[in-house]
């Protein structure tokens, strides 16, 4: 042992042939990811602590007397690792096989198939028979209480549930009872898991199907759905998601790791609030008023329509009301056109819940009291917030407005069907029909965040890109194309071909996101400068 | 004395009162020299006791044979954390019932030897963890600790020394597994009793995390007759590997079944045909279990040459284990011994590892199907198989208790399992 070792901070050893170089405390089986590595592993998970009880990932160390757990042996200068040698698949190809001696291999009705460790690694490294003749245990299906149904004879046991229970939300709710065999994971009291607000991500977690989500049971086959990274709009946490689609329908909601935001998680108020992305009441045409009545047109008659009705005022005092639900670049398109206008940047409404929800064991992720996920960035677009808690009232002076008022994303559902009568133009740009809107100039449908690109900017100035998961309906359009044509119009500018490009044009005007670009952004999000770093 | 069986063969160290009521009181214990050790060792520095019980050669007796001054001189020799001294009293071994009757019968002498040996290792606190179903022991135990705190031989100031050590008894919930040293720190702390994964090992973090020593009742036992006559007195007998005198649990098919003290290195059939009086009957020797039923079979012919000492019982083929020594005869039916040994840890399996939980049940499965008579040959192959898989692939040894009989048994007595298999014949059904 050379005494200079001592201090370094990083080792190097070999694996499967390859020289890695890792920092000190790195497990073999991190390291073994780093370079691609597949070990197989149920126990470990990554932001969970290592029980090294699945006994799945053993790999060959030389000069280990015997094979060695690699999610807890931590990597040791000059290691010569083997994961992939005779002596570690026959172990795990027999570690395998126990798996199954009680498995009841009911892929064929089970949700998780699909997405399933224990089908993944066994086509992968298990045998291709397995021995087993006897009779498997069984111990049926029982309902853990929240949105979580447990089948008993599926579960490998890992125990990264009661793991994610006790050290992650630290509402010790499950715990395993019995010894052997007969080991089973169960609830304490009849409530189980009811009440809490993470018991989610334990079905995400479960490697197998043995932890399966009450709302999406018997829906979907995994194989089906699409995935899109996106954001979960249900709060200003910003929790990195992604929409899992079929039949152009968000199906279900998953977190997507992003150490900085959310970790491995999300909240179950935010998983299980999706239902409103597949509402099927949508403004699906331009809708303008022509002499009294309602009349549906394409969208260069309507947009010519507005312009024309807008040079025929010439000028008046403009309101806006926008939500805090829209993307950075529908705001920022609409501050602009306000602007140009004449108008300012308007108000918003937002919902703000009595109390927050943190995940205790991740501090960091915290189902956040402003519900709007894009609260931030609205204020940092100078939008004021207006109403209360319960994101209504707070409209007055725009109802009874005698000038121009634009509406974006909100619905005006505690508006009366006489708001913006008195006004000389009212153009609702909205997803969703409004009685309240039922007097606009002018209706144009707007895509929800599922249907287009854009990004949110969470409370703490992350600024995080989603993607298009469901394909718009009828002839719904992104409002920052929207107005970004009419600005475009209006000024005799470019019209934004791409949301990247009105991102560009908000980044221009506002100096807190000067310099950001969605390359910067990336998968993961990037921080719009604080207060201290503007001038 | 009536000490159920006697032999003039034995060496009676740590067995000298077995039988001797007047012994467990603490004034019959004084008398016959309990304490003296004690005393002595208080005005040695910790180091120098290790170095003492290093020199005598005594080795651990709850199985492993570790050799104990090593492990002692593995805790730090600074502590920044309080130390703890584990008694492992949770003597659950299928065929073992040597520390029940030391902590029957002498129950002082286990206590000294605890304060010795935290004493060496500066523990403050020293916990005899003690199996639950020891309702007899435990109480006497507990009785005696009671006594040794009211003569100032426990707990702050042992003997005027300045030295504080603390001796609780804790009564385990009766679990096979609480045995193992980590999994027996898990169930004191209160949780549930399953092993932990090494490293760390539980010299740098045990029981609540702090350092902590793990011995077996009968080799705290040994320490106090080492530290009064040194190191050679003990070296007197047993081999140079294997030092000193070891309780011998002779179970099954024997005239005269029971605890005996002999000195290591006496020859196996010695034990049995002279010491136990023969196999009963006058029946055949079959085979033998030497160290308790997690270890592998021996056959008679194998049983010839060995000798009872660590290193003897490996040359044969098996392990010494602590000592106890299961005799089978001819008449043994042993699929059905063996299926019932693989059912014993398929229960106390405590189910973290998979392939224990799961191989320790299929196996179990399996024998009772052979047993039963559907067996098939290639069932034999599947079982050979899969005990290897169950072997050196857990955190504990457990998995491997299970394999190592059923391995043996089908290498040593495949004939027998056949003939039931093919024919439905079975040992002992005349």
């Amino acid at each position: 042992m050379a005494d200079n070792g001592r201090h370094e901070t990083t080792v190097t050893l070999s694996i499967d042939g390859q020289e890695v170089t890792v920092p000190k405390g790195t497990t073999l089986l991190q390291a073994s990811q780093a370079l691609g590595g597949t070990v197989p592993h149920y126990c470990y998970h990554p932001g969970l602590t290592s029980p090294a009880m699945c006994r799945l990932c053993l790999v060959e160390v030389e000069g280990a007397p015997k094979l060695m757990p690699s999610c807890v042996t931590q990597a040791q200068n000059g290691q010569v690792v083997h994961t992939e040698s005779e002596a570690a698949l026959s172990m795990r190809r027999g570690v395998l096989e126990f798996y199954l001696v009680n498995h009841p291999l009911d892929c064929p009705i089970c949700d998780q198939s699909g997405e399933c460790k224990l089908q993944d690694y066994v086509h992968d490294e298990g045998r291709r028979h397995g021995r087993s003749r006897e009779p498997k245990r069984v111990f049926g299906r029982d309902d853990f209480g929240g949105d979580v149904l447990f089948y008993g004879d599926r579960c490998v046991m890992c125990t990264r549930c009661v793991r994610f229970m006790n050290e992650v939300e630290q509402d010790p709710r499950l715990t395993v009872v019995e010894r052997g065999s007969r080991s089973i994971i169960d609830t304490f009291f009849e409530e189980g898991l009811e009440g809490t607000h993470f018991s989610g991500n334990i079905v995400d977690i479960c490697p197998v199907g043995a932890l399966v989500s009450k709302d999406f049971l018997y829906k979907q086959r995994a194989w089906d759905l699409k995935h899109t990274p996106s954001v979960c709009p249900g709060c200003s946490q910003g929790c990195n998601i992604d929409l899992h689609v079929r039949d152009n329908l968000v199906q279900r909601l998953k977190p997507r790791t992003n150490l900085d935001v959310n970790g491995h998680w999300m909240c179950d108020y935010g998983r299980l609030g999706y239902e409103w992305m597949n509402r099927r009441d949508r403004v699906e045409a331009p809708v303008v008023r022509v002499d009294g009545k309602h009349r549906a047109m394409g969208w260069k008659e309507a947009l010519r329509a507005l312009l024309d009705r807008l040079a025929e005022i010439g000028g008046a005092a403009v309101r806006t009301v926008a939500s805090a639900g829209a993307s950075m670049e529908d705001l920022g398109a609409l501050e602009a056109l306000a602007t140009h206008l004449g108008g300012g940047p308007g108000v918003f409404r937002s919902r703000v819940a009595p109390d927050e929800v943190p995940l205790k064991g991740f501090p960091r992720l915290v189902r956040r009291q402003d519900l709007a996920p894009n609260r931030k960035g609205a204020e940092l677009l100078g939008l004021q917030r207006t109403g209360g808690d319960d994101g209504q009232g707070g409209l007055e002076d725009v109802a009874d407005h005698d000038g121009i008022i634009l509406v974006l994303g909100d619905e005006l559902g505690d508006q009366e069907e006489s708001f913006g009568s008195a006004a000389k133009l009212f153009v609702y740009l909205g997803a969703h029909p409004s009685r309240a809107a039922s007097g606009a100039d002018f209706v144009l449908p707007v895509t929800l965040f599922t249907e287009q690109e854009g990004t949110f900017t969470n409370h703490e100035g992350r600024v995080q890109r989603f993607w298009p998961g469901v394909d718009p309906p009828g002839a719904a359009r992104p409002a920052w194309l929207i107005l970004g044509a009419l600005l475009a119009e209006l000024t005799q500018g470019d019209t934004p071909a791409r949301a990247e490009a009105s991102f560009r044009l908000l980044a221009e005007r506002h100096e807190a996101f000067d310099g950001l670009t969605y390359d910067d952004i990336g998968a993961s999000g990037a921080p719009v400068k604080q207060p201290a770093e503007l001038a | 004395m009536a000490y159920p069986y006697v032999s003039d063969r034995e060496v009676r160290v740590l067995s000298e009162h077995f039988g001797d009521p007047e012994a467990r009181t603490l004034e019959g214990a004084r008398k016959r020299g309990r304490y003296v050790a004690l005393k002595k060792a208080l005005g040695m520095g910790p180091d120098e006791v290790t170095e003492v019980v290093k020199a005598s050669g005594l080795r651990g007796r709850g199985g492993a044979g570790f050799p104990t001054g090593l492990k002692w001189s593995f805790m730090p020799k600074e502590p920044t954390k309080p130390h703890y001294l584990c008694c492992n009293a949770d003597e659950s071994e299928p065929g073992t019932f040597k520390d029940r009757e030391l902590l029957r019968w002498d129950p002082h002498l286990v206590i000294e030897g605890c304060l010795i040996a935290s004493h060496a290792i500066r523990a403050t606190h020293c916990y005899i963890y003690c199996r639950g179903e020891f309702f007899e022991a435990s109480s006497v135990l507990a009785r005696a600790v009671e006594d040794a705190y009211e003569a100032g031989l426990a707990g702050k100031d042992i003997l005027g020394s300045g030295v504080d050590i603390d001796v609780t008894v804790h009564v385990g919930a009766g679990a096979y597994i609480c045995g193992e040293e980590t999994g027996l720190m898990n169930s004191l702390e209160g949780g549930r009793g399953q092993p932990r994964v090494k490293p760390p090992f539980p010299a740098a973090v045990g029981a609540f995390g702090m350092p902590t020593t793990v011995n077996n009742v009968e080799t705290l036992a040994a320490v106090p007759g080492i530290l009064s006559n040194g190191p050679d007195w003990y070296r007197q007998w047993g081999t140079d590997k294997s030092a000193g005198t070891k309780l011998f649990c002779v179970s099954g098919h024997v005239r005269k079944p029971g605890n005996y003290e002999l000195p290591l290195g006496f020859p196996l059939m010695d034990l049995i045909d002279d010491v136990c009086g023969g196999v009963r009957d006058g029946n055949a020797l079959k085979a033998v279990i030497p160290g308790g039923s997690s270890v592998p079979i021996l056959s008679a012919e194998e049983c010839g040459a060995c000798t009872l000492c660590y290193e003897g019982v490996v040359a044969a083929g098996s392990m010494l284990g602590c000592a106890s020594v299961i005799v089978m005869d001819e008449t043994t039916d042993m699929v059905k011994q063996v299926r019932r040994m693989a059912a014993f840890y398929a229960h106390e399996s405590c189910g973290q590892c998979t392939p224990c939980r799961e191989g320790s049940a299929w196996v179990t499965k399996i024998l009772k199907r052979i047993e039963d008579g559907r067996g098939t040959e290639e069932d034999l192959d599947t079982l050979l198989e899969v005990t290897t898989q169950m072997t050196g692939t857990t955190i504990c040894v457990l998995s491997d208790s299970v394999a190592a009989p059923v391995h043996s048994s089908i290498q040593k007595f495949r004939d027998e399992y056949l003939a039931l298999i093919r024919r439905g014949e079975r040992v002992g059904a005349a």
